[in-house]
């Protein structure tokens, strides 16, 4: 792994929606090269701090640079051209329903390149076989089940190349043998292709298999940033319960329980 | 430049320089399918190639698949560290010849 100056960094992100504060104060550095676990339960802030790396939410304070860019301030061409280095393989796959499955794999090099028709038609191909779906380019995406939808999303989202791969949940509603292929491709893309690999999942086994590094939020704060061994080690509580899938069982604070019922507030 | 070309033996051998990508790997299908189209069978020397990407790789696959038709050859010469990580995690590391040297490449 190249340990040289961050891809990202992200410095003192405060997020709302509306009068809700989502993230807080969140700090963290990703090298080139590196495979980054975002993990949190639900509801955590795990996809909007994913949607502020993709520079699609606009953050209440703090910055966020990517690459050299500041995305929180950048221009929209600028942001345009991050965004050609950058990959993004969304739960669902995220395809065109109008379109077949190389079609839509092969969008981002028919838009952003002048390759040859030739060139193109084989990267999708390329990759296509990449995701074990060698022979499925002429469907359209409503003909393919959800991993294949999934692994359609991740062949679009790494045609160009990309130096960024940001993965939301690539493991959820697979089988477990496709879901471990699926670890695999994403180790076997980072040492091939040197990428830069952020993965959102709350699957423990899928981070532990292919993290460098762990990033676990709670409640929009990073409870901690460490190796495999670093997590599975803390002594923090809320870390343990993630690991060892306790439940909560959160203290309740009465007057806030009744302001929330009565109010709807606090 | 991203490519050298000379003669070795009965090939042309084109060298490739630094990172093909999506940017210059036009340059050398052009390349490529020159050499093809004269005859000649062709060495894709990696010794010097930091990164390829897959639009050089697409590349590589669609000067194969002509140069078999025609009945000469496309052999990859000393491909090491990333660029062979690539021809494996796409499997033509097993569809390619490939030889670890110049040197090796037979008449």
């Amino acid at each position: 792994m190249t340990t040289t100056s961050p891809i990202i960094t992200v410095k003192n992100l405060n997020s709302h929606y509306g009068e809700r504060q989502i993230l807080k104060n969140v700090n963290f550095c990703v090298q080139q090269g590196e495979i980054r676990v975002i993990m949190g339960g639900s509801g955590s802030g795990k996809s909007t701090l994913l949607n502020h790396l993709l520079a699609l939410l606009v953050p209440t304070s703090g910055s966020i640079n990517i690459d050299d860019v500041d995305v929180v301030n950048a221009d929209a061409k600028t942001l345009s051209n991050l965004r050609q280095k950058m990959g993004v393989a969304f739960q669902g796959g995220a395809l065109f329903s109008s379109m077949t499955v190389g079609e839509n794999i092969k969008l981002p090099l028919k838009h952003h390149t002048q390759l040859d028709e030739n060139t193109i038609d084989i990267m999708a191909r390329l990759k296509l076989e990449l995701m074990n779906l060698a022979g499925f380019e002429d469907l359209m995406p409503a003909e393919l089940s959800g991993g294949m939808l999934k692994r359609a999303g991740l062949a679009r989202a790494v045609i160009m190349d990309p130096k960024l791969l940001f993965f939301d949940e690539p493991s959820a509603g697979l089988d477990p043998v496709t879901s471990v292929e699926l670890d695999e491709l994403i180790l076997k893309l980072r040492d091939a292709m040197n990428m830069t690999i952020v993965v959102v999942t709350h699957e423990l086994e899928s981070a532990f298999k292919i993290a460098d590094k762990i990033t676990v939020l709670f409640d929009g704060e990073i409870a901690l940033t460490g190796t495999v061994d670093e997590i599975k080690n803390s002594d923090d509580i809320r870390i343990q319960n993630l690991i060892n899938r306790r439940s909560r069982n959160e203290k309740i604070n009465a007057e806030q329980y009744i302001k929330r019922l009565t109010t709807g507030q606090g | 430049m991203i490519y050298q070309q000379t003669t070795y033996l009965h090939y042309q051998c084109l060298q490739l320089n630094g990172e093909v990508d999506l940017h210059n790997s036009p340059q050398v299908r052009k390349q490529l399918l020159a050499i093809l189209k004269k005859g000649d069978s062709v060495l894709v020397d990696f010794s010097t190639l930091s990164y390829i990407d897959s639009s050089g790789i697409a590349t590589l696959v669609e000067a194969f698949n002509i140069a078999k038709n025609k009945q000469l050859t496309l052999t990859i010469v000393a491909a090491s560290g990333g660029p062979l990580q690539v021809l494996e995690l796409t499997n033509l590391d097993k569809v390619f010849p490939m030889v670890a040297n110049l040197t090796d490449v037979k008449e």
